[in-house]
């Protein structure tokens, strides 16, 4: 084992993965943490913690992660090098090892035009990959980017993301394999609507034998309304949402309902993909729901490892 | 060329106004190129404050001189004379030039009448378009002859973000994805092999992050 992370147990003992997204709240509050822990925590194997997701300014993954590592609860942190150059990188991540954060997501991170400080600077020193090869080079080398020695390595399971709807689509499959080859142990994909295209995606990535170096995790988002079915489908860089789902989605009398039903057949479909190895659902501002996915998809109980039944405090 | 944009003529006259006697300089270099201070533009702009100073009742003179070059010494000193004169000086040049104006007369307030904008070229008439950010170390040949630091918004060397949709960059559907331009310009080229290659992270010391920088050519130093 790379780490002491429950995800990568869970994969390597061939489980079908289960991963929650966790938005941290705007403000020093604990107890909203340890609420979406509670909801969540029974239902995914980590849970994820967006870094000032949208470039809008909230609790810090790490602080977050650390809280929920206080609940028994496995965090996948994610970290953006829109804010933090390499110095801030390193030193933060040393600061969540030794909290006993294993998981991390390595992204560049959204531009802060779409946040709550658009005249904000950006840093990126580095680029995502560039990331991943960081923390491996930290993890397997002892060393920082600068080749000098890490007094304690910090033992990490290495996640990135890929979108198999954004542009140009040839590209996508190569920078995959790029994020591979840079280290990552597991791959979160950008929210599946369209699952025929992300088929056509995973067939390319199988040619290319990719699904057997690293632990692909497709993404859900349950939609809520057919107004935020359109919102995604428009407003939302990235996503692509087929009109069959908007239709559903309008034309439903419980949108709701609908929407969940939705969720849970693609879950059903991504399950039967070949090198599908987990999902990981993203229901930001709607966790509550989430459960209730987790159960009709036929994804609970979350197997049991020596980690995640760790001391509740 | 590094273009530059006019200020807004109601910020130039709040400078202005604080004086009596005003020089603008404007340069016959990149600046009027891309029309924004050479010498037509400071004639506008003269105009421009000697109309807005008479609505308002105010007393200025306004002196104009266009010089070759603002960034060289040879073109600033021949102008001496006329800087002596005048209260305050408007530079119409890059922000280069309008500090070397500064630096020169050290008892001369020197305001900037432009925000000086990029390195870029003239896509068509009236519009430019940034190329490049002067990193000090071109990467270029590996990229297609396209630069992701100066044109990407999040500066990636490894390929393009979740946000590239039809070519575009997330944000702003005018801009082009830097990365969707270097994918085609490869594979026009048939060197798609060369993305499979990661690079490393950039060592900015050659950029702005080293501090102000110089440079020396020993060769023709005098």
């Amino acid at each position: 084992m790379k780490s002491d992370s429950n995800l990568e147990k869970v994969l390597a003992g061939g489980g079908f993965a289960v991963t929650a997204e966790l938005g941290p709240p705007r403000g020093a509050d604990a107890e909203d943490i340890f609420k979406k822990a509670k909801l969540l925590g029974d239902c995914a194997d980590a849970i994820n913690i967006t870094d000032n997701q949208t470039a809008i300014v909230r609790m810090s993954s790490i602080g977050a992660g650390i809280l929920l590592k206080q609940r028994g609860i496995d965090p996948v942190i994610q970290v953006v090098t829109r804010d933090r150059n390499r110095i801030a990188i390193q030193s933060d991540i040393l600061g969540a090892a030794a909290h006993g954060i294993s998981n991390v997501l390595c992204l560049s991170g959204d531009h802060q035009k779409f946040g709550d400080h658009p005249t904000s600077r950006n840093v990126f020193d580095i680029d995502s990959i560039q990331l991943i090869q960081l923390f491996k080079k930290m993890r397997d080398e002892k060393k920082f980017m600068s080749g000098q020695d890490i007094t304690v390595a910090p033992r990490l399971f290495i996640g990135a993301a890929e979108n198999p709807f954004a542009d140009p689509f040839e590209f996508r499959v190569i920078r995959l394999a790029k994020k591979i080859n840079a280290g990552a142990d597991f791959i979160q994909t950008q929210a599946v609507f369209d699952v025929t295209r992300f088929e056509e995606w995973m067939k390319l990535v199988r040619d290319k034998g990719l699904h057997q170096k690293t632990n692909i995790l497709a993404g859900v988002i349950p939609i809520k309304s057919a107004r935020m079915a359109t919102y995604m489908k428009e407003s939302v860089a990235g996503l692509k949402v087929p009109d069959e789902i908007v239709a559903r989605m309008s034309g439903a009398k419980e949108a709701k309902e609908e929407g969940i039903k939705i969720c849970i057949e693609i879950i059903e479909r991504l399950k039967k993909i070949e090198g599908v190895r987990g999902v990981h659902i993203m229901a930001v501002a709607w966790e509550s729901i989430v459960p209730k996915i987790a159960e009709r998809a036929g994804l609970l109980p979350r197997p049991k490892t020596n980690n995640n039944s760790a001391v509740l405090l | 060329m590094i273009t530059a944009v006019q200020k807004p003529i109601d910020e130039i006259a709040g400078m202005a106004f604080r004086h009596k006697r005003i020089l603008i300089v404007g340069c016959g270099s990149c600046v009027t190129v891309c029309f924004a201070g050479g010498e037509k533009e400071v004639k506008t702009l003269a105009s421009l404050l000697r109309m807005k100073a008479k609505m308002e009742n105010r007393e200025l003179a306004i002196d104009e001189i266009t010089i070759e070059r603002q960034c060289d010494h040879e073109f600033i000193d021949k102008i001496a004379a006329l800087v002596e004169k005048a209260d305050a000086v408007i530079s119409v040049a890059c922000g280069a030039g309008a500090q070397l104006i500064a630096e020169k007369f050290p008892n001369k307030i020197v305001y900037p009448g432009l925000n000086t904008t990029f390195l870029g070229i003239t896509e068509q008439q009236g519009i430019w378009k940034e190329r490049c950010q002067g990193c000090g170390s071109c990467l270029i040949d590996k990229t297609g002859g396209i630069c992701p630091i100066a044109r990407c918004a999040k500066n990636l060397l490894n390929g393009p973000c979740g946000g590239s949709s039809d070519g575009k960059c997330e944000i702003n559907p005018e801009t082009e994805c830097a990365w969707q331009l270097i994918y085609d310009r490869l594979k026009q080229l048939g060197q798609l092999d060369s993305l499979e290659e990661i690079l490393p992270a950039k060592d900015w010391t050659t950029s702005r992050d080293g501090g102000p920088r110089k440079i020396v050519r020993e060769d023709l130093k005098q």
